[in-house]
């Protein structure tokens, strides 16, 4: 029983479950709930993102476009093509899926900082795409989406949105940490550490790649397309190259490799702008000191940082 | 008909030619060794065989069928699997996971299943663990198996490789000097897993230093030498072989006379 | 033909720029295998305290030196308090640690400076050159003279001085050069020395012409990046043709496109190269070893 709850997928499942209960409950106003809901559609993007740069070792910082594509596609699929705003998400992700799949394979030829230009230049691309397009996406000033109706019901509350988010996020985890633990998460752990042995043991490195490569692309646009529901309101700058980046150190803060760490990565970096602008002028030389502190001192992350030190007190 | 057969087979880096029109024939399920002093290639044919280089002329040909150029993957597909000389392990694994890794053709379930971790792939999992935990047996690192990798010693290293290397089933594996590092009892160990592997019928291709090793246990000796073929035979052929001694086992003396 | 070679001009000018903001890169990465982000910052502090030390009194030539031998300052600093601590870290773990900084600088320069854009004024007047129908400012001359005489200059250092071909002996094999006496810690501190002092160069010489502020480093930076990517990383010649590569294909995507999609010319150009040649124009293509 209790080895059935140190698993990931069960144990870890049932505590985000609880922790989600237990914001929902202390939160003393809706501002904190915001705050939550960003969080958890940062970590669905920082879920997929984990499994192609902490599982497959493959750089991106580009995965802002996915979301501001699938950011967008909930905002102009209604407006321009008719779609209605509880398919355009699905839409969104299935389109955002096949881009992903037609760039993944000379893109992932790359290594190393030769892909982490690649995808920034994507990221890039994306980004300016939506910037000057402005007769279908409203340019810089970026433009109003359509509110979710399911069954006529308009879909706007912050309390259905945590609803949404918190299913969302849970679904994805899980979705996640199966894949981790198949012959598919197998096989990119297996490339990560040794591209060569895992070729020769017939693993087909370049599909595998491109696996996680769209995987995380179309968590990533759905993630956007969520938020723009939720906000009611898309600017280009969700695509941009700083929400890449951001989205990197989230992964990497949280430790890399760690799905459940990754949440924990999302969750500091959203909320710590939030806690840093009572320093008003002095926000970003400090959320810089603490980016460099946690990456010089817990390089691994914080996730594997705190159960090592648990391990440590139970051991002695 | 021979199991592998490399014609003309050349590589070139920037000038340098590392295998020069080498050309042999390997007959199924016999143990086939490949020697010749640092330098003489043999690592880089393994990696012509293999699919990991492509050769600059020549053509490697597997159960009669051409192959040259194919990548690895498609390689292991023919059932082809081998180890590494500077090991190429999953550190970042743990023992078991290395070795289930190395059955990954031996698994059949698709993404989809994966994805919503469908019973199939439960039961899947269990089968390679199983058969993975069998192999790790049969090296001597069952205690291992739930042992990241990165963490075992490097005897244990070459074991947990052609454990690996076997999972997969081979019908032909290629050993990179599989004893290399090991104490004689390892090397002995190494010496009877290789003679069992190959009484199941498995081809065995050997790259090897250890002269005790490869004389003992070799049905066909290839000797190299500057890329090229030196000679070519039985362990008694190549052993009188004079050029043979010239070249390698003279060395070799040298080599064992600076030593003492 | 006045237009292409008015394009051509300006293309050469900023490309000036990123090349240096580029040999930036590389001298770090060789020294260290550090892609350093804080690249941009330089430059941008070399602007930004010309700008404020002559507004508090220096005259501009003494302004131009201090802040210089500040921002050098700042990259020693860097390399001490952020990069040698975190030596052995994984290569996506320090590109985060040099973004921090990044963070960081840009937030000091906020507060230290403040949030407005800054001009100085051209060194030698604004009088434009006419060549060939096309016109060439004064300042432009200056960015394309200075970008020449620091690749000049390290060129030499590099090539012709022992302490130059001992730092490029470190890029090459650093258990090797620590065998044969070379003091790596020192050429470690000397490239991130160099490093800045080249890029707080170039943002001096370029302030009169775009303007700095407190957020400039960023796209420079990211610029500089994909023209040492373009031209192969770690390698200095590749550092300066990628360079002016991407200031020409901006330029002329601006004169003949669109300026929106200026910069969208130079990326896709990049991800054309690399889908050709994965390591750059003059990247190292070596056989993988097993």
């Amino acid at each position: 029983m209790s080895a059935w709850l140190m698993q990931p997928r069960t144990g870890g499942l049932l505590l985000l479950a609880a922790v989600m209960v237990a914001i929902y409950l202390a939160a003393p106003n809706n501002f904190y709930l915001d705050v939550a809901i960003q969080i958890g559609l940062n970590a669905m993007v920082v879920v997929g993102l984990n499994l192609l740069i902490g599982y497959a070792g493959q750089i991106s910082l580009g995965h802002a476009g996915f979301f501001g594509l699938g950011a967008y596609a909930s905002a102009v699929l209604p407006v321009h093509l008719g779609v209605p705003p509880l398919a355009a998400p699905f839409v969104g992700m299935l389109v955002v899926g096949l881009l992903a799949f037609l760039v993944a394979r000379p893109v992932l030829r790359l290594k190393g900082h030769y892909l982490a230009m690649a995808t920034l230049g994507l990221g890039l691309l994306v980004f300016m795409l939506l910037t000057n397009e402005s007769q279908f996406t409203g340019g810089p000033d970026g433009m109003a989406v359509e509110r979710l109706r399911i069954f006529g019901e308009r879909i706007s509350g912050k309390d259905w949105w945590y609803l949404i988010t918190c299913v969302m996020l849970l679904l994805s985890v899980w979705l996640t940490l199966n894949l981790i633990d198949s012959p598919t998460g197998r096989a990119l752990r297996a490339l990560h550490d040794s591209q060569i042995a895992a070729q020769v043991a017939g693993v087909d490195v370049a599909r595998f790649k491109v696996i996680a490569f769209v995987y995380s692309a179309m968590l990533a646009s759905l993630a956007g397309s969520m938020s723009a529901l939720y906000s009611g309101f898309v600017t280009p700058d969700k695509a941009g190259f700083l929400h890449s980046i951001e989205l990197v150190i989230m992964v990497v803060l949280g430790g890399m490799g760690s799905t459940f760490g990754g949440i924990i990565g999302a969750a500091v970096l959203t909320s710590l702008p939030q806690f840093l602008t009572v320093f008003a002028e002095y926000e970003h030389m400090i959320l810089g000191a603490i980016l460099m502190a946690v990456m010089i001192f817990l390089r691994r992350g914080l996730l594997p940082a705190i159960l090592d030190a648990l391990r440590r007190r139970r051991l002695s | 008909m021979s199991h592998l057969k490399v014609e003309g087979l050349s590589i070139d880096f920037g000038g340098l030619r590392a295998v020069d029109k080498l050309s042999f024939e390997i007959a199924p399920g016999t143990i086939h060794s490949i020697i010749g002093p640092n330098g003489a290639g043999k690592t880089t044919l393994f990696n012509l065989i293999t699919g990991i280089y492509a050769p600059t002329e020549g053509r490697v040909l597997l159960d009669g069928e051409e192959v040259t150029g194919l990548p690895p993957h498609h390689l292991a597909r023919r059932g082809m699997c081998r180890t590494f000389q500077n090991l190429q392990i999953f550190d970042r694994m743990t023992a078991a996971e290395n070795v289930m890794l190395g059955r990954h053709l031996q698994e059949t379930t698709g993404f989809f299943s994966h994805l919503f971790r469908l019973p199939a792939v439960v039961a899947e999992n269990a089968r390679t663990r199983e058969r993975a935990v069998q192999l790790l047996d049969h090296v001597g690192l069952a205690e291992q198996a739930d042992t990241p990798a990165g963490s075992l010693p490097y005897g244990a290293l070459k074991r947990l490789e052609i454990a690996r290397a076997l999972a997969g089933e081979p019908k032909m594996l290629l050993l990179d000097e599989p004893a290399a590092g090991c104490n004689a009892v390892e090397t002995q160990e190494i010496d009877a897993l290789i003679q069992s592997v190959a009484e199941g019928g498995v081809t065995v291709v050997l790259v090897e230093h250890d002269m005790h090793l490869v004389m003992n246990i070799s049905n066909h000796i290839l000797v190299l030498d500057y890329g090229k073929k030196l000679a070519e035979g039985t362990a008694e052929q190549v052993r009188r072989n004079p050029d043979v001694v010239a070249a390698y086992l003279g060395q070799q003396a040298d080599a064992e006379a600076a030593h003492a | 033909m006045e237009t292409f070679l008015q394009f051509l001009f300006s293309g050469l000018t900023v490309g000036a720029v990123y090349a240096i903001v580029a040999l930036g890169f590389t001298i770090i990465y060789n020294a260290s295998d550090v892609i350093n982000f804080a690249q941009g910052e330089f430059v941008m502090l070399g602007g930004m305290c010309t700008v404020f030390f002559s507004l508090w009194g220096l005259p501009l030539p003494v302004a131009a030196v201090a802040a210089v031998i500040v921002t050098s300052l700042i990259g020693v600093a860097l390399n001490k308090l952020a990069i040698e601590p975190a030596r052995g870290a994984n290569v996506v773990t320090l590109i985060i640690i040099t973004i921090g900084a990044s963070i960081f600088l840009r937030g000091l320069a906020q507060v230290v400076f403040d949030k407005q854009f800054h001009r100085l004024p051209s060194f030698s007047g604004d009088a434009p050159i006419d060549v060939l129908g096309a016109t060439l400012t004064p300042q432009s001359l200056w960015v394309m003279g200075g970008a020449a005489v620091i690749v000049v200059v390290l060129w030499y250092f590099f090539t012709r001085t022992t302490f130059g071909k001992s730092i490029l002996a470190t890029s090459h094999n650093r258990l090797a050069a620590r065998l044969v006496g070379i003091n790596v810690e020192l050429v470690l501190l000397t490239s991130f020395a160099l490093s800045a002092a080249i890029g707080a160069l170039a943002g001096i010489l370029v302030t009169p012409i775009t303007l700095t502020s407190f957020d400039a480093g960023t796209m420079l930076a990211l610029k500089g990046f994909a023209a040492a990517i373009l031209g192969g990383m770690g390698n200095p010649l590749g550092a300066v043709v990628g360079g002016l590569l991407v200031g020409i294909a901006e330029a002329m995507g601006a004169g003949y496109l669109s300026s929106e999609y200026k910069d969208a010319v130079a990326f896709v150009i990049i991800l054309g190269v690399l889908f050709v040649l994965p390591s750059g124009l003059f990247g190292r293509r070596g056989t993988e070893r097993v």
